[in-house]
């Protein structure tokens, strides 16, 4: 019987940059569904900061970002709406919001832009924007699934000094890539091939595991013997 | 802001925002009720009549002008044989053919294609035939009491708009909240926001109820452009109570809105949900609940498949309520019926409402 998980195993420290990669087909999206508590495993569990996401679902939701692949803004509303309607979810007092907002987007240079739609904004900017949504509510942990998607290299630069920020101020990221430079830029990795974890470590670490030069070569060697995905 | 009604105002700007659905919203209520109120009509006007009369006689005579007097039929054309009269019928260029012979036989050659429609232009071309020389031709059957000794109720002048204006109400708010509701929902999932919206603190009813609200708004607000456009513009008369017709109204309205949220939990993308409900909403709608042809007249078959056609028991009802104006207690069936309907959807949809994404 195929498991799309088989034995994965691991833990992720606070405030740290935790990589995962694997070709198509590897569990890397159930796995992530599953700690978002979107997927109920059939066996196992996992805790976010001490809480069981099957039995406490309500508080993890309470803690957690959450971007998807294809997850972007509302395209019809503008930046500043867009804000407004995520940190209110998370239960934010409109006060600080509006605070919050123009600090985020001084940050950002930005400001010219708040009341723009968001479809009008080039994609390299709807990621960072998605992303400044989705931890602006300060979570304990955010889960990135392949954020930099189809974006210029200077944008994507940009976004992981965002990341980098992010873990500064104490959030866990946990990210999926397929940029093999994104994961040199990780705390720690692990390397998912066929459900099951091929390496776990700090890029360091692997490199001289595997005796290989950098993260691609690395990744090349688990993915060739992948027997799923295409 | 309390999530809640920030989630209805996201929902409302949404649809504000979209130009195009709007104008459908708005524009098709008023399109519809001009179509039908003006345009298609089954009123018996402007019948093309040929007369087949082998000889003319003073008698005969009379009876054309008769005919031709009237504003039902048009006489188009004088044949001397019935075969030239049905030849004009099938080359399109007659409705009804009147044969007079000499045995004073009255016979009809009628385009039948639509035949509830030859029926009645025969029967009126026979009651202003039989009415005594000199008489007044005019048709309303209620004035020829003692001749035919039928009666018409409500609507004596049998103005189809009365008919078809609860079906036009049955149909756009079927329309508005069932598809419109189901497509909103399933957009989010196909947008990838759903996920988002799942993984935070925000009830998933309270997101599905949120997108109801401002769909049943523009229902409750399109009912009162319909009957509006109804009374002023086509002259159609409210006879019934108010109270009731909202009330009943409502039921609907939340039975269409439990449909488009069950569609919504099986339609994957955009195109299912709009394709599900044009096949299995609309397309019964039209054809099956009573709008267009009786249920009665229907074969046994479609009669049972009616049954389970919910506009059907919303169109009975306003026809009642609106035309005849009779009270509540006789539209009890239908009323049963639709909030059982609703019970029934609401709670199938609700259960199948997925907190998680399996």
């Amino acid at each position: 019987m195929r498991l799309a998980l088989d034995d994965v195993s691991f833990s992720v420290g606070r405030s740290e940059v935790f990589g995962l990669i694997g070709p198509d087909g590897a569990g890397k999206t159930s796995l992530f569904r599953i700690m978002a508590s979107l997927l109920l495993p059939d066996e196992g569990s996992v805790t976010v900061d001490g809480y069981d996401v099957v039995r406490q679902m309500r508080s993890v939701r309470c803690r957690v970002g959450y971007m998807p692949g294809r997850f972007s803004l509302y395209e019809d509303l503008t930046v500043k709406e867009n804000i407004r309607l995520f940190a209110g979810i998370y239960g934010m007092k409109p006060h600080d919001i509006a605070k919050q907002t123009d600090e985020l987007l001084r940050r950002l240079r930005f400001e010219q832009h708040k009341d723009t739609v968001v479809s009008q904004l080039p994609l390299g900017w709807k990621q960072k924007l998605a992303f400044s949504v989705s931890i602006f509510h300060q979570p304990d942990i955010v889960f990135l699934d392949e954020p930099t998607g189809g974006v210029d290299p200077a944008t994507r630069r940009q976004f992981w000094e965002l990341i980098y920020d992010a873990a500064a101020q104490g959030i866990t990221v946990f990210v999926t890539t397929h940029y093999m430079d994104e994961a040199e830029y990780c705390d720690r990795i692990s390397i998912m091939v066929d459900g099951k974890i091929r390496a776990l470590g700090t890029p360091d670490e692997l490199k001289q595991q595997f005796g290989q030069p950098d993260m691609d070569h690395v990744f090349t060697l688990l993915a060739r013997q992948a027997k799923r995905g295409d | 802001m309390k999530p809640f009604p920030s989630f209805i105002i996201k929902e409302s700007k949404h649809i504000l925002r979209d130009r195009r659905t709007m104008l459908i919203l708005f524009g098709m209520p008023v399109v519809l009720m001009l179509l039908f109120g003006f345009a298609i009509t089954n009123d018996v006007k402007n019948v093309r009549t040929v007369v087949v009369t082998s000889n003319w006689d003073s008698e005969a005579q009379q009876h054309i002008d008769r005919l031709a007097v009237s504003d039902y039929f048009v006489i188009v054309s004088t044949v001397p044989t019935p075969q030239k009269a049905e030849q004009l019928i099938r080359s399109q260029q007659a409705d009804l053919g009147i044969v007079f012979s000499k045995e004073h036989q009255l016979q009809f050659i009628v385009d039948a294609s639509d035949p509830n429609m030859a029926q009645q232009w025969t029967v009126y071309a026979q009651a202003i035939l039989a009415q005594p020389a000199g008489g007044k031709s005019s048709m309303l059957p209620s004035q020829n009491g003692k001749r035919l000794g039928v009666r018409l109720l409500y609507n004596p002048q049998q103005k189809s708009a009365y008919n078809f204006v609860p079906a036009i109400m049955g149909m756009l708010l079927l329309l508005i909240c069932a598809m419109m509701t189901s497509i909103s929902i399933v957009r989010e999932k196909e947008r990838g926001t759903m996920e988002v919206l799942l993984v935070s603190p925000v009830r998933p009813l309270m997101i599905i109820v949120a997108k109801a609200v401002p769909y049943f708004v523009f229902a409750l607000f399109i009912l009162v452009i319909i009957l509006l456009m109804s009374a002023f513009v086509l002259g159609v008369p409210l006879q019934g109570s108010l109270f009731w017709i909202m009330g009943v109204s409502l039921i609907y309205i939340l039975l269409a809105l439990s449909l488009g949220l069950l569609i919504s939990s099986i339609a994957k993308t955009q195109l299912v949900a709009l394709l599900v409900s044009a096949m299995v909403l609309l397309l019964p709608t039209v054809m099956l609940s009573g709008m267009l042809s009786p249920v009665e007249s229907m074969p046994p078959v479609l009669q049972y498949i009616s049954a389970i056609v919910p506009p059907r028991y919303y169109i009975s009802a306003m026809r009642k309520l609106m035309i005849m104006g009779v009270g509540i207690e006789s539209v009890l069936t239908e009323v049963a019926v639709l909030t059982g309907m609703t019970v029934l959807l609401l709670t199938v949809a609700l259960a199948k409402f997925k907190t998680r994404l399996e």
